[in-house]
């Protein structure tokens, strides 16, 4: 059996599985950004008319894998398997989306990263035969994230200027071994980075280093480098977070340009929305890779990205604790 | 002018407490748990009463001036009591304020659910 292994934590997808399908659900703050048009649904209402922020974040992630099913119909095949994650404790928002579904589930945890854990992980399974349908699903919800990670909305605590405001979506992505679509070539595992930040309000600084890290293994482990990429995308570093990517590959003499952007800055208008440092959440990258990037590939805009899903492993325990925030990214090479 | 004196001390312990918020890695709880010992403090050597005096609702209504009425209350007990006012000074001092913390909170919070902003 040739190994599909390449350098140290990547693997390539010979058998090319194709991302059939996806779907984005996201909230009021997402549907007035730039990106607005571009969702599925927006929903506006925050609760989404359920009673609390944690049973709204399930009916996102359902809301999202329904509209996916849907788009699925007659002609794709419904999922054999789905990879999915969020935010709160263990995982109960994507437990309970998926509660009664019948579909078979695996829960993941990666923070912000779960998307792009999750559609490596569904186009190893795709590109492996284990199956020929595998979807991923992700989620996140502003309230319910805050009251996860940091204080709850009604404790009224100020945001820092390098916070970024946490998604409030879904996205929903189908990976099949045949069809119409931008195809998944490859992924690089990321490895447990920390570099000593220890602020929960400053999640980009303590992920940059990771997304550089795995962005710099990608490029070796396939002998690639910056300009094999139409794009390279990273998950949600933010503004302050992005900047420091592209210092860490000045200092290798590596000019990213626009050939670099990230979804947490795409996701809002920092001048209209006051998010501080941009959108986070691991419905950030999933979401914006449903609206955005997918139809973009799709389109012939672009021939090749990289997703680079990046994940703050923090907990509030760790915080209080005074620990330091480890971070991981992920990323999965998507091409037309 | 007793408007203008309020509205500036208020408004400048606001001021450098937003500073802690921007420039530092303090949490909310940090930096308002810093303005009742410091409040403590001041009140303690005896200048906080003295901005009180000039800037009225303006010193004592910021979370410093609570640390005023703890340590100004605690000195009265002391007095009264010997040093068991130590313990029993404080809390009585500042009753009237934490229980309208908690009532008002309360209220607030079965009248109007949190929404996201």
């Amino acid at each position: 059996m040739t190994s599909l292994h390449r350098g140290k934590q990547s693997m390539v997808f010979p058998n090319r599985p194709v991302v059939t399908a996806w779907a984005s659900v996201v909230g009021k703050k997402e549907g007035d950004g730039p990106l607005g048009k571009a969702f599925d649904l927006v929903i506006p209402d925050g609760k989404y008319g359920e009673k609390t922020w944690e049973q709204a974040e399930t009916h996102f992630q359902k809301a999202a894998m329904e509209l996916l099913l849907e788009k699925v119909g007659q002609e794709i095949p419904a999922p054999e398997l789905v990879f999915s994650g969020d935010l709160l404790n263990q995982c109960v928002g994507s437990s309970y989306a998926l509660r009664g579904s019948g579909l078979p589930a695996l829960g993941l945890y990666g923070a912000c990263s779960t998307m792009a854990e999750g559609l490596l992980l569904a186009g190893a399974a795709v590109n492996a035969g284990y199956v020929q349908q595998a979807a991923a699903l992700s989620s996140s919800h502003f309230a319910a994230a805050e009251r996860q990670y940091r204080f709850p909305l009604a404790y009224g605590g100020q945001r820092t200027p390098t916070a970024q405001w946490t998604v409030t979506g879904a996205g929903a992505i189908l990976a099949s071994a045949e069809g119409d679509g931008p195809v998944l070539t490859g992924a690089t595992v990321g490895t447990v980075e920390d570099k000593g930040i220890t602020d929960a309000n400053n999640m980009g600084a303590a992920m940059a280093w990771a997304a550089y890290r795995t962005i710099r293994a990608n490029l070796e482990d396939l002998s690639r480098s910056p300009e094999d990429y139409d794009q390279i995308v990273t998950g949600d570093l933010g503004s302050l977070g992005s900047d420091m990517v592209r210092e860490f590959f000045a200092a290798d003499g590596i000019r990213l340009g626009a050939r670099y952007t990230d979804c947490g800055v795409l996701i809002y208008d920092p001048q209209t929305q006051d998010v501080h440092c941009g959108g986070s959440g691991a419905g950030c990258s999933a979401s914006v890779l449903a609206a955005q990037l997918l139809p973009a590939l799709a389109a012939g805009q672009w021939k090749r990205i990289l997703f680079c899903g990046t994940g703050a492993l923090l907990s509030p325990t760790t915080v209080q604790q005074k620990r330091s925030i480890p971070a991981i990214c992920h990323a999965v090479a998507i091409e037309r | 002018m007793e408007y203008l004196r309020a509205f500036l001390v208020g408004g400048l312990i606001c001021v450098i407490c937003q500073i802690l918020i921007d420039k530092t890695a303090l949490t909310p709880a940090r930096i308002l748990t810093g303005c009742v010992v410091t409040g403590v403090v001041f009140g303690a050597i005896g200048i906080y009463p003295r901005l009180v005096d000039w800037a009225g609702a303006g010193a004592t209504v910021p979370l410093t001036g609570f640390g005023n009425l703890l340590a100004e209350g605690t000195r009265k007990a002391v007095d009264k009591d010997g040093l068991l006012g130590a313990l029993t000074g404080p809390l009585s001092a500042a009753a009237g304020g934490i229980t309208a913390a908690v009532l008002f909170g309360t209220l607030a919070a079965l009248i109007f659910p949190s929404r996201e902003k």
